[in-house]
């Protein structure tokens, strides 16, 4: 007799639908409670992000929530910095405190107070209050993590991968993905990837290390860190031989026939020749005249040189593209030695590019329009299609290196059209975009909004964020001479800048979920120095006061004087706008919420309904009414549903409108949020089939675009093959215009400013030349770690407690190194101990190890003795956050020199065994920190039993 | 395999328990052995409290003991189940034979009938207790011929250096018994040795290769384990000992289970020796086979390894 | 009881896909998620914030490479319970609390039964019995029995947990003994395979073999480079790679 087993138990007595905060991905879940507790989540099979699935990280979120690292009351720090010694205070007293820290700074120079995101989801309500404060000092993480990517894409075509757009996964043949990705998008590009291997689409892995989504590529390129815009270089050269280019593309939707100012020594050298209006000229071959490159019916020249009627000479900006690349500098034999990648293997895989673009065409009998009105009855696709985040973002190179990847696919003809990239709403973008930063001197004043936004896209030198004599503006020295287009902030430059008082110092460093005494700094040691250096005259720390919003006791809470514990993410009201990082699909715009599934067991608010409720205090506009009385009484949740950024354009885009009748825009209605509950916390819109592709061209689209506020005009995008932004600058550091940088600033302005994207070796490894530090070292997150939090899961840290070294089998061999031996990894900087494991599948000449598994002693609750602390190391404490002196002393922050991205993987290093037997500890080993919790730790964990009495008495089928 | 001091308590001490039993009671029926009462009781004292200590043992072993019951039910299939069921039930003909024997001095019929069904249950339960181990196609250590019939030599050898022991401490002719011993024990070092050298000689059959499946791609070796710390199935079944020490841990086990125990046996025998230096000889001789059978079982166990393995690294099983 | 059934009326098991496995552990956390306050509640964690931390698991993905250098492969190997026609985990159990069930082949553990001798785990070749020290059982992959079966929720969610949540798709759930499942049609497709088959045990899941490499190293027909635009080179005197390419521009767009 088999035993009767209870097969139909409810899995409990309550669904709620939110969105996982696992990672950045913001997939759709359900959470299923029982008596009030939360049971299981799985993924919401409706929702457009994740379709049902759930990744490893969003299936153990319990564990997240039920941490035992988790704040449980606003604290007021009592010991010295660091020694997680404070005393827990009331709400109302941390209110006040920090309203009144706030305030005495915002009454007297807003510059003072510093306030910077980390993988915050609400940035339109942070940056919105930060423009409220008044201060120039305010940004997200994004500058220490994809903002090469951003902006590079941005400038380029007005898109960019990830948020901004993806893979036609349904009809790709060829899928390129360079770097380590896996650290964003991640449910979609791995349900992308298994859908297109089935298909049979080729799939090709350019990363130095074969581990996640590269062990399922069809072909691994295991190239050498940073030198991807050099292979991807040789991939265009090996295109232009063949002529194998899509060139009525690029006349149709490039700024390939423009023409190019030829003027040596000029003003208006590298610019575009336009007409009185501003109108970029193009030459008109058949009517031998120049023309508005914007008209519909010419036939541009792209090469050869015109004389304009202003006397000058110029060239179409394809001609200059193309006499870049063609030459033997990016010849496949040429690259070889560098890339690390066979020029055999560069060739054949320009020749499977080719391939799949102009012999596999996809054609889709779709009728639609384009910007000019003219009607196609189908729509015609080149299946190429790529993908790149990190990898590529966190070189020094990369600005230019993703430009390179996307003028590829331009080249190709495969931005948005069937079977290559698709960009999401809002996206795409004007090019380049039209918002500007600002925090100019005159813009900023005690008690005085700013005018407009912290961040955004210059255009030229004038919008730079310097005063007079050249200094930044802001704390992190974004938008400055040292990075102009640094389009997300730097924040990994915040802490090292206000104890150096470089630019200036501060009064106030106010952080969110952001750790920055930790694995998000790079020089952990100098960062700690910083937070806790004193004023040796005063006595007091050189940044006096510093406030923190975390849910979890990091390593970055002991070294803050005022705690505001946050909720874990299924406690919260949340909002994910489309005025923020959207999650739209290539089918349509989307956004969604968080709603609370359950209530906080802990005196814990979450930080957007405080940062409201001290807007409100502070008597900040916006965030009051004009009798003074708070704006949003309802906290975050009336934010959502009642602000306005412009009439009709709130933070939600679904149903708006009274009776939430309407969409995009639309007056703000009182039952938003249940709407939105009822349909699963998301708004997913698809968009009519004439509109799904070329939506950088595609009228239907372009009209549905501005109707939605995602763009002023129905103009169309054009890519940006010639980037005459860049020009300007150089132009600048030639000594044209008004704005011109400081001499010392000008070589470097002239070199890397190239409106032709270009490569060149990360700056780490050049400054470092002929000294021996001949290994490139990476990392990358586990991905059932990334942007989670992880080591505090109890979960997830079974899987990953302690992070190795990974290196080639055979060059370790020729070290005298084995599996498991010690090692000292030495940098520039410092010197890290560390466990060692070979592998197979990396790039000879690269290390690599899983960043951020080790933690410091005492923090997240772990005990002591955790493989974290005693075994787990990060490579931070090996990566400056400055650059080796460079002439004249000064030295530059490591980081890409256009856009200030933090260039983490630069790092180049040498390894010697550890000599003596004994090592069993990582190093350096850090003081451990005090914990200011009382959790009891439970050695032994038994999740679920707690439901199962109720259970047994549950099978509907009994 | 882990070498858990609850089953190396187990089989060695029930092995020589149910030896003991098997041997005296044989010995008795044979009229062997005089049914002196305190013998009777020392011997079925003993060889009970070896059984009980083993079996109880054996249930420290398990994670729900006070369900232990449920495993007499699936003799069908089960070796540990038949085990159990054999080795529980042996307690009737063996404590029927013990009670004629302690109570009323007789082993004549009807007695011998329980003395004769002790002897095969012994013989059986031992068989059974083998026969775990052998039926595990999962650690080729174990899944050898050689293993159930050395499980057998080995419980009589124990049994007889014991009975010998308690013969000599009841001044009692323990000839037989000695010579019983001598034999028993060179057949089991014999076998023991031929065992070894079989095992050793056995290339690994199963590979990584073979496990993953991956071999058409090439050689395999792990990048990641599944999991940071150990799991399970690598605490119970990953334990491994270094080759040198098993070499060194095999002498002594041959040392302390065969050859001391054989040479003061076969000493005893033959110098004819008094009282006392006999008592201390066959003492001696159970004391050095005791301890080398807790090596030799230790050895068992740890030496054996388990195909599951090549998961977590090992190359070939 | 743990007489094997002569035969089951189906053979549910898993088709797991090593050619587009990530490694993401997904699997491994929804199965634990599941399990432990499903059928197996609790699956017990030790040490958990500590030196040690480990527990019971019923399915864990191990990286490995296979081969050399550039020509190696790096293979996410996922590994639960492989539900064997011939399961000596089953037969070996002295308690019957071990069994497979007739009407679909699953091997599940009784845990009201289970006395915890671990004889079972013993008998599999595979790890996929894990003891719970915590709960004195042997815990195993249920293939979800509480969900495929469970009326209470969504049809199309009466999958088990590893399945619903791959993202991937590198999972499959069905019956194998049905030749003309998707699973079995699949497995036939791509040379699905057993996990040491020498045993005999006959698992029902099965693995799909990750697809050879395409590298241009296997074949010789990929071309070795891009074949330049035919009969469009102009005739006179140009031969950098850049007037060519302008030539050959200016053709195509006179068109």
């Amino acid at each position: 007799m088999q035993p009767k087993v209870a097969t139909s138990v409810p899995i409990g007595d309550e669904v709620k639908a939110t969105t996982c905060y696992m990672c950045a991905c913001r997939c759709g879940i359900k959470v299923h409670l029982k008596d009030g507790t939360v049971k299981y989540i799985e993924g919401n099979r409706d929702h457009p992000v994740n379709r049902g699935v759930l990744c490893g990280k969003g299936a153990a979120g319990i564990m997240q929530h039920n941490s035992p690292a988790r704040l449980t009351s606003p604290l007021l720090r009592v010991g010295p910095r660091g020694s997680g010694e404070f005393r827990e205070i009331t709400w109302e007293e941390a209110l006040k405190t920090a309203s009144q820290w706030l305030g005495e700074v915002r009454d007297r120079d807003p510059r003072k107070m510093a306030f910077f995101t980390g993988r915050d989801q609400s940035q339109s309500l942070t940056g919105f209050w930060a423009i409220q404060y008044g201060t120039p000092n305010y940004a997200a993480h994004g500058g220490f993590c994809s903002v090469n990517m951003a902006a590079a894409g941005l400038y380029t075509f007005g898109g960019a991968f990830w948020e901004f757009g993806d893979p036609d996964w349904e009809h790709t043949r060829y899928f390129m993905m360079f770097g380590v990705a896996e650290d964003h998008a991640s449910n979609p590009i791995k349900i992308g990837i298994g859908k297109l291997k089935n298909r049979g689409a080729k799939f090709v892995a350019v990363n130095p290390v074969r581990t996640g989504y590269t062990a399922i590529a069809d072909e691994w390129v295991g190239i050498k860190p940073g030198t991807d815009g050099l292979f991807v270089g040789a991939l265009i050269h090996e295109l232009l031989k063949a002529q194998k280019i899509d060139i009525d593309y690029q006349v149709r939707y490039t700024n390939a026939p423009w023409l190019v100012i030829r003027n040596e020594g000029g003003s208006d050298d590298g610019l575009f020749a336009r007409d009185d209006q501003g109108n970029p000229l193009a030459y008109d071959k058949t009517k031998k005249q120049f023309v508005n490159a914007m008209s519909v019916d010419i036939t541009p020249a792209l090469s050869g040189e015109f004389n304009l009627p202003s006397g000058r000479k110029a060239v179409p900006a394809l001609q200059l593209l193309i006499e870049r690349f063609a030459s033997e500098e990016y010849a496949p034999e040429a690259v070889a030695e560098e890339t690390g990648v066979p020029a055999r293997d560069i060739k054949r895989i320009a020749a499977e590019l080719a391939h799949a673009a102009f012999e596999e065409e996809v054609v889709l009998d779709i009728p639609w329009t384009d910007w000019a009105g003219r009607k196609h009855d189908k729509m015609i696709g080149r299946p190429v299609s790529m993908h790149a985040m990190r990898g590529i973002s966190a070189h020094s190179n990369g600005f230019h290196t993703c430009r390179l990847i996307h003028i590829l696919q331009i080249l190709l003809g495969s931005i948005d059209c069937p079977g290559g990239f698709r960009y999401k709403s809002p996206y795409p973008k004007q090019t380049p975009p039209w918002l500007k930063p600002f925090g100019k001197p005159g813009q900023v004043a005690p008690r005085e909004p700013l005018g407009g936004p912290h961040l955004g896209f210059p255009t030229g030198p004038d919008d730079l964020l310097v005063d007079e004599e050249d200094q930044p503006q802001r704390i992190d020295k974004a938008f400055s001479w040292d990075a102009p287009l640094a389009a997300h902030g730097m924040m990994h430059m915040v802490i090292a800048n206000a104890a150096n008082g470089d630019p200036y110092p501060i009064d106030l460093l106010f952080l969110y979920m952001a750790n920055m005494g930790w694995n998000s700094s790079m020089n952990v040691p100098d960062t700690l120095e910083h937070l806790t250096a004193r004023d040796p005259k005063s006595g007091e720390y050189k940044i006096p006061k510093i406030i923190y919003s975390d849910a979890y006791y990091s390593e970055t809470v002991p070294y803050a004087d005022l705690i505001l514990p946050d909720t874990t993410y299924l406690e919260r009201w949340d909002c994910i706008s489309l005025l923020d990082r959207p999650i739209s699909e290539a089918d349509g715009p989307a956004d969604s919420i968080r709603q609370p599934v359950v209530e906080p067991d802990r005196d814990v608010r979450p930080f957007q309904e405080v940062l409201i409720e001290l807007g409100a205090q502070l008597g900040l506009p916006g965030f009051v009414n004009y009798d003074g009385s708070a704006k949003y009484p309802g906290g975050y949740p009336d934010y959502m549903v009642n602000h306005e950024r412009k009439p009709g354009l709130g933070p939600l885009a679904g149903w708006r409108g009274e009776n939430g009748e309407t969409f995009g825009k639309g007056k703000p209605n009182p039952n938003q949020l249940d709407k939105y509950i009822e349909n699963d916390c998301f708004w997913f819109h698809e968009l009519e089939p004439s509109q799904k592709y070329f939506k950088h061209a595609n009228k239907d689209y372009l009209d549905f675009a501005v109707s939605m506020g995602f763009r002023q005009s129905p103009t169309p995008v054009i890519f940006q093959l010639y980037l005459e932004t860049l020009q300007k600058f150089r132009l600048a550091a030639d000594g044209h215009g008004t704005a011109v940088p400081p001499e010392q600033h000008r070589e470097r302005i002239r070199t890397y400013f190239d409106p032709l994207p270009f490569w060149y070796p990360p700056l780490e490894g050049e400054m470092l030349k002929g000294e021996d530090y001949p290994l490139y070292a990476i990392t990358q997150r586990p991905m059932h770690m990334y942007h989670s939090w992880g080591s505090q899961n109890a979960w997830l840290r079974q899987i990953t407690a302690q992070n190795r070294l990974y290196m080639s089998r055979a060059r370790a061999a020729e070290l005298g190194i084995r599996d498991d031996d010690w090692v000292w990894i030495s940098s520039h900087t410092g010197r890290v101990r560390a466990q060692v494991m070979t592998m197979e599948g990396v790039n000879p000449d690269t290390v690599w190890t899983w960043n951020a598994i080790g933690k410091r002693k005492g923090a997240w609750m772990l005990k002591n003795d955790a493989p974290e602390s005693t075994r787990g190391f990060l490579l931070n404490h090996l990566i400056n956050e400055l650059l080796p002196e460079r002439g004249g002393g000064y030295r530059y922050s490591n980081s890409d020199p256009v856009t200030g991205q933090a260039a983490w993987y630069d790092l180049r290093i040498k390894i010697e065994k550890v000599s003596g037997k004994d090592t069993q500890e990582t190093w350096p080993m850090f003081e451990p920190i005090g914990t200011p919790l009382n959790t009891d730790l439970p050695d032994v964990l038994r999740f679920g039993a707690q439901f199962k009495d109720t259970d047994a008495n549950a099978d509907t089928r009994k | 395999m882990h070498p858990a001091y609850s089953v190396i308590l187990f089989t060695t001490a029930s092995g020589a328990g149910y030896g003991l039993l098997a041997l005296g009671s044989l010995l008795a029926l044979l009229g062997v052995i005089q049914p002196e009462r305190w013998l009777g009781f020392a011997l079925f004292g003993i060889a009970f409290a070896l059984i009980t200590l083993g079996l109880l043992s054996s249930t420290f072993h398990l994670g729900r003991p006070e369900r232990a019951w449920r495993a007499f039910s699936q003799w069908r299939t089960s070796w540990l189940s038949r085990e159990g069921i054999i080795a529980a039930f042996t307690y009737a003909p063996a404590g029927l034979f013990a009670f004629g024997w302690v109570i009323f001095g007789n082993i004549s019929p009807p007695w011998n009938l329980a003395g004769w069904i002790t002897c095969i249950c012994a013989i059986v339960t031992v068989w059974c207790t083998g026969m775990i181990y052998a039926s595990l196609k999962t650690i080729p250590n174990w899944h050898h011929p050689l293993i159930a019939p050395l499980y057998l030599l080995l419980a009589i050898a124990s049994g007889s250096v014991l009975l010998n022991m308690v013969l000599h401490l009841f001044r009692q002719p323990a000839e037989i018994a000695g010579y019983i011993a001598i034999v028993s024990l060179t057949a089991g070092c014999l076998v023991k040795l031929l065992y070894w050298r079989s095992i050793d000689g056995a290339p690994g059959t199963h590979t990584a290769e073979q496990a993953t499946g991956l071999g058409t791609i090439g050689k395999v070796r792990p990048l990641e384990p599944p999991h940071a710390q150990p799991n399970y199935v690598m605490r119970e079944m990953g334990f491994a000992v270094a080759r040198k020490h098993a070499v060194r841990l095999r002498l002594l086990a041959v040392l302390f289970g065969f050859t001391l125990p054989i040479a003061t046996t076969v000493l005893v025998l033959t110098l004819n020796a008094s009282v006392g230096l006999s008592i201390l000889g066959s003492v001696t001789a159970f004391t050095s086979m005791a301890i080398g059978m807790v090596i030799e079982r230790w050895l068992f166990f740890a030496e054996a390894r388990h195909v599951v393995t090549l998961y977590y690294g090992a190359q070939t099983v | 009881m743990t007489m094997l059934p002569e035969k089951t009326d189906k053979k549910l098991g898993l088709v797991i896909d090593l050619d587009i496995c990530v490694g993401c552990h997904a699997c491994v956390t929804s199965c634990k998620e599941w399990n432990t306050s499903g059928y197996s509640a609790p699956l017990t964690d030790f040490n958990p914030y500590g030196a040690d931390p480990h527990g019971t698991w019923l399915n864990r993905v191990h990286t490995y490479e296979a081969g050399e250098g550039h020509d190696g492969r790096t293979v996410h190997f996922p590994r639960s319970c492989l539900h064997c026609e011939e399961p000596a985990c089953v037969t070996v159990c002295p308690t019957g609390a071990s069994y497979k069930r007739e009407e679909d082949g699953i091997v599940l553990v009784n845990p009201d039964t289970c006395i915890g001798c671990k004889l079972c785990s013993w008998a599999c070749p595979y790890g996929a019995r894990e003891y719970d020290y915590a709960e004195g059982v042997m815990k195993k992959c249920t293939l979800c029995v509480d969900r495929i079966y469970n009326e209470t929720i969504p049809k199309e969610d009466r999958i088990p947990a590893c399945v619903r949540a791959c993202p991937t798709s590198a999972r499959h759930f069905g019956d194998l003994g049905d030749p003309k499942s998707d699973v079995s049609k699949l497995v036939a497709k791509r040379e699905g395979y057993d996990l040491m088959p020498e045993m005999g045990y006959k698992p029902v899941n099965k693995y799909l073999p990750p697809r050879p490499a395409r590298d241009g190293r296997a074949t010789t027909d990929t071309p070795t480079r891009p074949n330049a635009q035919q009969g469009k080179e102009p005739s006179s005197g140009t031969t950098s790679t850049a007037d060519k390419f302008f030539a050959w521009a200016d053709t195509v767009l006179s068109r």
